[in-house]
């Protein structure tokens, strides 16, 4: 019995630790889009997505509070210098997409947008 | 205090826009059963036709703007101005739904555009005049300026039987109204019973109008559930400088024109350019025109038959040269 026990053992480390392993296997990380704002642009100002694919948006202002907004993905961001925003979302419908910022920067304001395009 | 509203107290409201804004006539039940006609409009100005209760608003003013696509400065909101003078009976009070100046990254220079615009609105014989800011008011400073020249930014009052509230969706820097805000207007609705008139003037429109060119309130809904079980609710607005009038739920939007440069209707697509309509040399007020709403009394909705004016005392119809020997622009 004794020695039953013993030859199973490693065997049994094995499965645990290959368990384990797919417990601990991170999520590939999702896509990270890159956008930074100041008065009165978006750079890039056209990001291309791909439908279903969970990506994340990192955004970044270099100037002062700006918004990015996109009803259309419930995203909307606001980020100051230094105070980075992030959302992870995942686009199921294809298409061009327009993102404005949403937080008031100043006259050029009104015509600060991007667009998003879904492929 | 204010006395509460029963059934019988409720207006049949009516209203024209006069381009430069909006004329609202509110009627008592029991009154003349087809409301104003654009001809008692017109005539009530020779003192023909004389309403018992009327209010302008005036919108979009921008004092401080310069420059192209519209040259006219300050003129049309001084035509505004004596169009609104000459009314006759004159309206009880003025409502301002915004942007009445331009703003400036020089606080003092845009200090400037609020004294400005006080000196013209100054010259209205009405003197009864209430204000929200927009966003070019008060989104920069968090409203600081505003403050200093007109007081809250949200706040309400009665008149003759009409509870008014002053809504503010710009001072935070986005479209929002906020949830102490929202707050502030449950508390100050819950006193009224649901069949109270409700007039609410704000900035910007608080459901989508135009998401993508920021026609819109991110928490409008939350402010429409607060008014929702209200009978009667209009709400007053600006920002998105054209004619606009839309029903959510038993509550009526009205955008009115702006004093400035015209957006065009928006195009659906969803990346479609935000570009203000053209100037017309040679119709310079060309956007000028009477809208005129009337009261159903029996189901207190309003209907709407906008007219544009060919009165040159209104309409403006001289040409851009005209008025540019009349003064200079700012």
């Amino acid at each position: 019995m004794n020695r039953f026990n013993k030859s199973l053992i490693p065997s049994l480390l094995t499965l645990l630790l290959a368990a384990a392993s797919v417990v601990a296997q991170p999520e590939t990380p999702a896509r990270v889009i890159e956008i930074s704002a100041k008065k009165f642009e978006f750079t890039p100002n056209v990001v291309t997505l791909k439908k279903d694919e969970p990506v994340t948006i990192h955004f970044t202002s270099t100037d002062r509070a700006h918004g990015l907004l996109v009803k259309e993905f419930k995203i909307d961001l606001d980020a100051d210098v230094g105070k980075p925003a992030d959302v992870t979302v995942t686009p199921h419908e294809a298409g061009s997409f327009a993102a404005i910022c949403d937080h008031y920067c100043g006259s050029g304001h009104g015509n600060m947008k991007m667009t998003f395009v879904v492929e | 205090m204010a006395k509460p509203f029963d059934r019988r107290s409720f207006m049949r409201l009516s209203a024209a826009s006069l381009g430069a804004g909006a004329l609202l006539r509110f009627m008592p039940f029991g009154s003349t059963a087809n409301g104003m006609t654009l001809g008692n409009l017109l005539g009530s100005r020779n003192g023909e036709a004389p309403g018992p209760f009327s209010i302008v608003q005036l919108s979009d003013t921008h004092v401080g703007f310069q420059g192209p696509p519209d040259p006219l400065g300050t003129k049309a909101f001084e035509r505004a101005v004596d169009a609104v003078n000459a009314l006759n009976p004159q309206p009880d009070l003025i409502l301002f739904t915004g942007d009445l100046t331009h703003d400036s990254e020089d606080p003092a220079e845009h200090a400037k555009r609020f004294a400005a615009f006080k000196a013209i609105s100054g010259r209205l014989r009405v003197k009864k005049q209430m204000h929200v800011p927009g966003e070019h008011d008060a989104a920069l400073d968090g409203g600081t300026l505003f403050r200093e020249h007109f007081g809250e930014t949200h706040y309400s009052f009665d008149h003759r039987g009409v509870h008014f509230v002053a809504l503010d969706n710009v001072s935070a820097g986005k479209p929002i109204v906020g949830a102490e805000q929202i707050a502030w207007l449950k508390k100050d609705l819950a006193r009224f019973p649901k069949t109270a008139p409700i007039v609410v003037f704000t900035h910007r429109p608080l459901f989508d109008l135009k998401p993508e060119w920021e026609w819109f309130t991110s928490d409008g809904d939350e402010v429409m559930n607060v008014l929702a079980p209200y009978d009667a609710v209009t709400v007053l607005y600006g920002h998105i400088h054209r004619l606009n009038h839309s029903t959510i739920g038993k509550s009526q939007h009205y955008a009115a024109r702006s004093l400035i440069f015209a957006f065009p209707e928006p195009p659906a697509a969803s990346t479609a350019e935000k570009k203000p309509l053209p100037f017309d040399k040679t119709q310079p007020f060309r956007n000028l025109g009477i809208r005129e709403i009337t009261g159903n009394s029996t189901r207190h909705t309003l209907s709407v038959n906008d007219v544009e004016l060919t009165s040159r005392e209104l309409s403006g119809t001289e040409g851009v040269q005209q008025i540019l020997k009349t003064g200079d622009f700012l």
